[in-house]
């Protein structure tokens, strides 16, 4: 066997979740694959969450998504036993939590999960770093080391300065950030979090969303991550789960769920999507074809050109690494001038970009150029070249698709 | 004319019995009560009266600056008010008066404030304190005077008995609903992060509902004043017993100088509570 076997973190099996005084007796009707409304005609329960099957692996931010009501915070919130599930399995490293008495249910939540809040949570009467501290002293750690332990994990959130401050003198977004850090401060091995940056203004939003990402790049933790945002949902997910009155729908890479929708319900969802969001530079760009070596003539570059018909080019040095950019008309000149080399007449200034760049943000760089965008990695080498026309084509394809959906 | 009679329960029979077979029965259990809440009335009048009435009025009023974040016009208002007292000759008065309101208020508070948290936490006490609650507090204050009187005999003890039991529903109410009314979330917190329930209580709850509560205390230490007042109709003494005297007496002056008094402490006293109550963030 060449693969590893990797073992889940979180694994949930034929979970249901019925709400109402006995939900017994809604069981076999939803075992008969009866409806939401159905049910709660004929029993008067409400169906919460219906054989609900996931498994999660260490390290995946694994979003969770829906409308309101589809069941993605009960899901979530079966995950740590805020809410009882009414059968099935919850295994967090293999044990089922449905099987703790009180006390080892206490001892998982302090060591294993943390959770992170729609509205923050935070306790109005403790400064920042006492609420960060909160999960430690809960657990009965002294209070110099669990200052101590708060410092060092606000700091890791950035809010460095601001240790001391009551969360009412904080913005949405520190508040979260506080939210986020007490979390994290017992260090679980799970983050369990509930719409966390729901509440945030869109801009602050993107930003928390580039914070967690980087976070989890050094933290690796296994995030359970609810949203009802399908672009926040596609930007952290590795693995999104799209949910439905109750059940899950699809489980798959955003890529899997953007290009073979499940079924109609994914489909419309997903139509939606703002593609210059998902589409990064790397899907946009052209081939740079051709080059000129650094070290050519202006006859060369101008050869090149006229046998392209195109009136700039790029200019690399060794390993492809991007060096500039010769236009026709300084080729020409130089030409004429016999200078020997085009380094005297490399234009340098030109628009670069990274193959991550959402499409997005190319937008504006495009269109207020009038030189192509070169696409660079992180070793400057060019990568590909981006012209006004490949990247309206890339769109105009992506809507077409949309189209031919509906 | 033959009509039928109803026949009448007697209910004030029974409860005339009952008290009867309590007082014969437990006679020595409510002396040994009377004489512990004597000596602490005594206890916290004696401390009150210690210090010449000048120098208490300034060290008062000192503090009264201390605890209200430096409010000078409050400072100042409560040297004149007690200067005036004082000038009034009711000082001695003023000061039974408020021994009686803080040791009331004490026992309104070590009872009210515990009930207040089992009636957030479990449905069945809310659902046994609730109707006792409405009938403390519907139940016309000088009703109490009846039963304090036939336990305690006349004085300062019944007096106080009667204002805890008048002045502890707003303390019960106003506990449990600021209890009930910690945000859903920062419940789900405490739980998510494995409290143990005695945690959620004291980390969470309590000083979150820390407002609201204030504000029962506050409600209470009025009430308790107002009670203490009417007390004075079974002996209770202090200023209310001016008043009564006024009263009495019709002598409007008296009655008016004793009232005065009670306005001023009344306002001292609000004031200093309420700044006590932190203001709610969020």
């Amino acid at each position: 066997m060449e693969q590893e076997m990797v073992k889940p973190k979180l694994v949930i099996k034929s979970l249901y979740k019925i709400f109402g005084k006995h939900p017994t007796d809604a069981l076999p009707l939803i075992k008969e694959g009866r409806s939401k409304e159905e049910i709660l005609e004929k029993t008067g329960q409400t169906v919460g969450l219906r054989d609900v099957n996931i498994s999660v692996q260490e390290g995946e931010i694994f979003v969770v998504m829906g409308l309101s009501g589809s069941g993605k915070s009960t899901l979530l919130r079966c995950t740590n036993r805020l809410i009882k599930p009414t059968s099935g399995e919850v295994l967090i490293d293999g044990i089922d939590i449905a099987s703790l008495g009180d006390d080892e249910l206490r001892n998982l939540r302090r060591e294993k999960l943390g959770m992170v809040f729609q509205n923050f949570a935070l306790l109005p009467h403790r400064s920042v770093i006492e609420n960060v501290a909160f999960g430690l002293e809960v657990q009965g750690m002294p209070e110099e080391e669990r200052l101590e332990k708060a410092k060092k994990t606000i700091k890791m959130v950035g809010l460095a300065e601001y240790e001391e401050s009551m969360p009412s003198a904080l913005s949405g977004g520190m508040k979260q950030r506080v939210g986020l850090a007490r979390a994290l401060a017992s260090d679980p091995g799970i983050l369990l979090m509930d719409e966390a940056f729901s509440a945030l203004d869109p801009i602050i939003r993107t930003g928390m969303q580039d914070e967690l990402l980087d976070l989890q790049n050094e933290l690796n933790k296994t995030i359970i991550f609810v949203t009802h945002d399908l672009d926040e949902a596609l930007k952290l997910g590795n693995r999104i789960a799209l949910m439905k009155d109750g059940a899950v729908v699809q489980v798959g890479t955003p890529e899997e769920i953007l290009s073979s929708p499940a079924d109609d319900y994914v489909a419309s969802f997903v139509a939606g999507v703002d593609m210059t969001k998902v589409l990064t530079a790397e899907g946009v760009m052209k081939n740079p074809d051709p080059v000129v070596s650094i070290v050519s003539g202006p006859r060369v570059a101008m050869k090149l050109m006229e046998d392209h018909g195109i009136s700039t080019i790029f200019a690399v040095g060794k390993g492809k690494t991007f060096r500039g950019l010769v236009a026709v008309e300084d080729a020409v000149a130089a030409a004429r001038a016999k200078k020997t080399n085009i380094e005297d007449i490399l234009i340098t200034d030109t628009p670069v970009t990274r193959p991550d760049t959402p499409v997005r943000d190319l937008m504006g760089l495009v269109a207020t150029t009038q030189y192509p965008v070169a696409v660079v990695d992180e070793n400057n080498r060019l990568k590909g070249v981006i012209v006004r026309g490949s990247l309206l084509g890339a769109l105009d394809v992506t809507s077409n698709g949309e189209e031919d959906e509906e | 004319m033959n009509s039928f009679e109803l026949p009448k329960i007697p209910l004030g029979d029974a409860v005339e019995a009952l008290v009867e077979w309590i007082e014969i029965n437990f006679a020595v259990v409510l002396d040994w009560i009377s004489d512990g809440l004597d000596w602490i009335i005594e206890g916290i009048k004696y401390l009150l009266l210690v210090l010449p009435a000048p120098v208490f009025i300034i060290l008062a009023s000192l503090l009264v600056w201390l605890v209200t974040k430096r409010d000078t016009k409050l400072a100042i208002g409560s040297v004149l008010g007690l200067f005036l007292i004082w000038d009034l000759q009711l000082w001695s008065l003023a000061m039974e008066t408020l021994a009686l309101v803080l040791s009331s208020t004490l026992f309104a508070l070590i009872f009210g404030i515990p009930t207040g948290i089992l009636a957030a936490r479990s449905e069945v006490t809310h659902q046994l304190v609730k109707p006792c609650l409405d009938f403390m507090q519907t139940m016309p204050a000088f009703v109490y005077l009846i039963p304090a009187v036939v336990f305690f005999g006349l004085g300062n003890v019944p007096g106080m008995i009667a204002t805890v039991i008048f002045a502890m529903p707003p303390v019960v109410r106003l506990t449990a609903l600021g209890i009930q009314q910690v945000p859903k979330e920062l419940v789900e917190l405490a739980d998510a992060f494995g409290t143990t329930e005695r945690q959620k209580l004291v980390k969470v709850q309590l000083p979150v509902a820390m407002p609201t509560i204030m504000a029962g205390i506050n409600q209470c230490i009025m009430m308790a004043l107002s009670m203490v007042v009417i007390a004075a109709m079974i002996g209770a003494q202090g200023l209310g017993y001016k008043v009564l005297e006024g009263i009495q007496r019709l002598d409007i002056g008296l009655g008016f100088e004793g009232g005065l008094a009670i306005v001023i402490i009344a306002i001292i006293l609000d004031r200093v509570t309420q700044s006590f109550a932190p203001k709610r963030t969020e």
